[in-house]
């Protein structure tokens, strides 16, 4: 069994709204060395072992679903785990 | 001419896209489930406004994948019109039927109220009853219509005319002004603003009326020939 832990972020080129408003929050509190927020998701999977490879699938269902390539980035890890 | 109006778990349109049919166009109409299997009986195909699936992870993500969503992509191939309305568009947009995604509005906000839009392209199914260029009053309602798309696909969408419908006044930070984009091919049409709340002059203005009106129009002219 795998833990994978799954982050999407807004590609780089595309205006993150809601980090722009978080930004200009943090400023406003005097933070000024924050110069950037990015705002994305967080999503934890577990997998189950199986004849596929786990990290063709992880890419996969990154592909297909979790992430929005023409917007979004996506990174992962995955760690591998003794059933209890 | 026979529509089918396309219903996920959180749609919230489907009754005013149904009236609009049947009351207002006076042609027929059915509601057909997300589970569907074929739509073969219907000559056109639309997907409403909402909050499919709740929104969660992204708007339309998780429609796509719903059973009908293969029918509806059989229907887009076959020729036969598409309209998405707001969540509609959304996804369209997701199925990869219409190029690009939507992000959250400028503003952060949910922004309801009517705006007024461009004809930009009067010579699509859906718009040729429009003179080019005219402006039209449609309400929005949405949080996430900031369009965006990459400089090579835009450019696509300019030389081709895929550009329908453009804000006069962008409310929410989309590119180029877009509301309404159609596929290459002509018949699969994608906007934000709600021509089904467009349909009755004692509602506030019957704007929308005219795209409904254009798609049955061709119907018509295509069976007579």
């Amino acid at each position: 069994m795998y833990k994978v832990k799954v982050y999407v972020t807004l590609r780089e080129s595309v205006l993150d709204p809601q980090g722009a408003a978080v930004k200009h929050s943090l400023q406003s509190l005097s933070y000024n060395e924050v110069s950037d927020v990015r705002i994305g998701k967080y999503m934890e999977l577990t997998v189950e072992k199986s004849e596929r490879n786990v990290e063709d699938v992880v890419k996969e269902v990154c592909e297909r679903l979790l992430a929005n390539p023409v917007i979004e980035d996506y990174r992962y890890e995955i760690e591998e785990c003794v059933a209890q | 001419m026979k529509f089918a109006v396309i219903v996920f778990p959180g749609s919230n349109c489907d009754v005013d896209m149904y009236h609009a049919i049947k009351d207002e166009l006076r042609e027929e109409v059915e509601y057909v489930w997300h589970d569907a299997d074929h739509l073969d009986e219907y000559d056109g195909i639309l997907l409403p406004g909402g909050f499919s699936y709740g929104d969660y992870l992204r708007t339309g993500a998780i429609a796509r994948f719903s059973r009908v969503m293969q029918e509806v992509v059989k229907a887009a191939n076959a020729g036969k019109p598409v309209l998405g309305v707001c969540n509609g568009f959304q996804i369209l947009l997701e199925s990869g039927l219409l190029p690009g995604a939507m992000r959250r509005n400028e503003s952060l906000r949910f922004i309801c109220r009517p705006t007024n839009l461009k004809v930009e392209n009067n010579e699509t199914i859906f718009t040729s009853e429009y003179k080019k260029g005219e402006i039209i009053t449609v309400p929005i309602a949405h949080g996430e219509g900031n369009y965006y798309c990459d400089e090579e696909t835009l450019q696509k969408l300019k030389d081709n005319r895929q550009i329908v419908f453009t804000y006069k006044n962008n409310p929410n930070g989309s590119l180029e002004d877009i509301a309404g984009i159609i596929n290459e091919k002509g018949n699969v049409l994608g906007m934000m603003p709600h021509p089904e709340r467009a349909v009755d002059e004692l509602l506030g203005g019957a704007d929308g009326l005219k795209l409904f009106r254009s798609i049955v129009k061709t119907f018509r002219n295509a069976v007579v020939v």
